[in-house]
């Protein structure tokens, strides 16, 4: 008798721990929904190579030179070639010399790329301090020193990602070689 | 395996003489010689922290004062001091587990004061559902503790330049580290969000000042990521991304995102900073490698190293260091006395984990000859660490990241140690 009801206890606990139904209720699923929250401003803030996510707004090299000199110029050199920061501008051309310089304008793949990082990084002193007219202005002095985009051309969410830049086409996807 | 490993130890020991240094050992151990002295002042002869009450309890347990040298060793941006690295001293440490107050870190605009309860995690974009999750929902969550090396793409990067570097091992080598990670398996949280067909990339991005933001292969978060909220048993260190971070076991580090806040599914990768003009590896050509996200085998002697002496010649000294590799588990480390000649297996520490450190050891008597010490690790899927020409001859010298070239250690005849290139 004792025997039995063991056995019984034991398949009955086989039972429970096998059972998909158990493996089911594992654990309680508490995310929220939250489709308000992943359309709002704060939670978009990345910007593909197509555009999308760019925000409304326009600049100039002329507006963006100014605002060099301001915001960028202490860490990155006066002509952006560089100093406590990396190299901007310059450098197109020389990733196959002795001297190789990856500056955005030499290296970065995507112009959208450049509107990305600086709105959320730069000026590392206050990031998300400038406007979207202030980072399209910043995009077009800076592309604009390569003659990448014209000192003339007006930057916007349409034409920033447009721009075709010298190395876009510089890169090679290893990641499923490690696969 | 085990039987060779012995017999090829034994050879280099006897070799280098230390079979016999072996054996004068064990017979010159006796009775200490104070064991007889006469009239010993017992309180006199004791320390005096054997005579007076110690330090009462401490909430939060701290190093020895005698072990304060052993530190990060801090390199950042003068002009940007949130932007940097701190080394892991690892010729100061022993085993395989880094503590997490030495735990490497690289921070692109500081270390964000997070409160946790003003912090949201959402994950969204190709799924069903978009969902958020707060922390106290997430510690609802069963977890899995996963032990693993988190190393930087840029660890070692001096070994590009043309003269070696002279620093210490950790300083030169220590943008990694070892930890036990525990938290909520990544693929359990998408799957809850309802994983679209066509979702095939995922953006991370962090609440830290930099809005750290990178593109991760869906795979690999459903295969062995974890959300890790505890880091040694303990909540994670704000360096090491408190309240949230994500664990890629074997993957480079920039992509264990700290200081999470955002899992956007997408179909392409979002071309980020850090994936294109940063953690990149330019070759000769021209062309860059791009997302190399596997860390490759690697070890190094931590052991004697650089900063070190050899006071005894001749002497016994233990050859020690760590090998670690993205591909999986550690199978052989060999030692080189002769800077690459003649190679011996080291001892393997176990347990050996799976993309972890794996601590290995190897007596060596010194005969006061001039020696160069490397290591060389193969990992389980029989990818051997290269010499460092082959790895110039293969990548050039631009690459920056990635670099996992055999170190060699130069002892001098004075028992000086150098770091030096191969031969």
């Amino acid at each position: 008798m004792y025997m039995a009801s063991k056995a019984l206890m034991v398949v009955a606990w086989l039972i429970f721990f096998l059972s998909p139904s158990y493996a089911e209720s594992e654990f309680q699923a508490l995310g929220k929904a939250a489709n308000e929250l992943s359309h709002s401003a704060q939670w978009n803030i990345s910007i593909s190579p197509n555009g999308e996510g760019l925000p409304p707004g326009q600049g100039t090299a002329a507006q963006g030179a100014k605002l060099f000199a301001l915001q960028c110029a202490g860490c990155h050199g006066p002509d952006g070639i560089g100093a406590s920061a990396e190299p901007l501008m310059g450098e197109v051309g020389s990733l196959t010399s002795d001297y190789p310089e990856k500056t955005v304008n030499s290296y970065w793949p995507y112009a959208t790329t450049l509107f990305d990082y600086i709105r959320r990084a730069m000026p590392i002193n206050a990031p998300f301090s400038l406007s979207a007219d202030e980072v399209y202005a910043l995009c077009a002095y800076i592309l604009s020193k390569d003659g990448i985009v014209s000192s003339e051309a007006v930057l916007d969410e349409q034409s920033l990602p447009k721009i075709k830049m010298p190395n876009r086409d510089g890169f090679i996807a290893v990641h499923s070689d490690n696969r | 395996m085990a039987n060779k490993v012995r017999e090829d130890r034994r050879q280099f020991l006897h070799k280098a003489g230390l079979g016999g240094a072996l054996t004068g050992l064990v017979s010159s151990i006796s009775l200490p010689v104070w064991a007889g002295a006469e009239k010993l002042e017992l309180p006199d002869a004791l320390p005096k922290w054997m005579k007076v009450p110690g330090e009462e309890f401490s909430n939060y347990g701290q190093p020895s004062e005698h072990e304060q040298q052993v530190i990060r060793w801090i390199s950042a941006n003068s002009a940007a001091p949130g932007n940097g690295v701190s080394w892991t001293p690892l010729h100061d440490l022993q085993g395989t587990i880094t503590p997490n107050g030495l735990h490497y870190e690289r921070h692109h605009n500081g270390v964000p004061q997070i409160d946790p309860a003003q912090h949201t995690l959402l994950i969204d974009g190709l799924v069903e559902q978009p969902l958020s999750f707060d922390l106290k929902s997430l510690l609802r969550y069963p977890m899995q503790s996963r032990t693993c090396f988190i190393e930087c793409g840029g660890n070692s990067n001096s070994g590009w330049r043309t003269n070696p570097i002279q620093t210490q091992a950790g300083y030169a080598h220590g943008l990694v580290s070892n930890a036990e990670w525990t938290g909520i398996p990544v693929k359990l949280l998408l799957q809850e969000a309802g994983i679209k067909p066509n979702a095939k990339w995922v953006i991370a991005e962090g609440a830290d000042a930099a809005a750290l933001n990178i593109s991760i292969p869906l795979d690999k978060l459903l295969d062995d990521a974890l959300l890790a909220l505890y880091q040694n048993g303990e909540r994670l260190r704000p360096e090491n991304g408190y309240p949230l971070r994500l664990v890629l076991p074997g993957w480079e580090g920039i992509l264990n995102v700290k200081w999470l806040r955002q899992l956007r599914l997408t179909d392409e990768p979002l071309m980020s900073r850090d994936e294109t003009a940063q953690y990149t590896e330019l070759q000769p050509d021209g062309k860059a490698r791009q997302f190399t996200f596997l860390m490759e085998a690697k070890s190094l002697i931590t052991s004697p190293s650089l900063g070190m002496m050899l006071q005894d010649n001749p002497g016994t000294y233990q050859i020690s260091g760590l090998a670690w590799s993205g591909r999986g588990k550690i199978t052989r480390v060999e030692i080189s006395a002769d800077g690459g000649d003649t190679w011996v297996d080291a001892e393997l520490q176990t347990p050996i984990l799976s993309k972890a450190f794996t601590r290995f050891n190897l007596p060596w008597h010194w005969q006061g000859d001039y020696a160069i010490l490397q290591s060389r690790a193969t990992d389980e899927t029989g990818y051997v660490q290269p010499t460092r020409e082959a790895l110039v001859e293969n990548r050039g010298r631009h690459g920056f990241f990635h670099y996992n070239a055999i170190v060699s250690w130069e002892i001098t005849e004075e028992g000086d140690i150098n770091h030096v290139y191969g031969f």
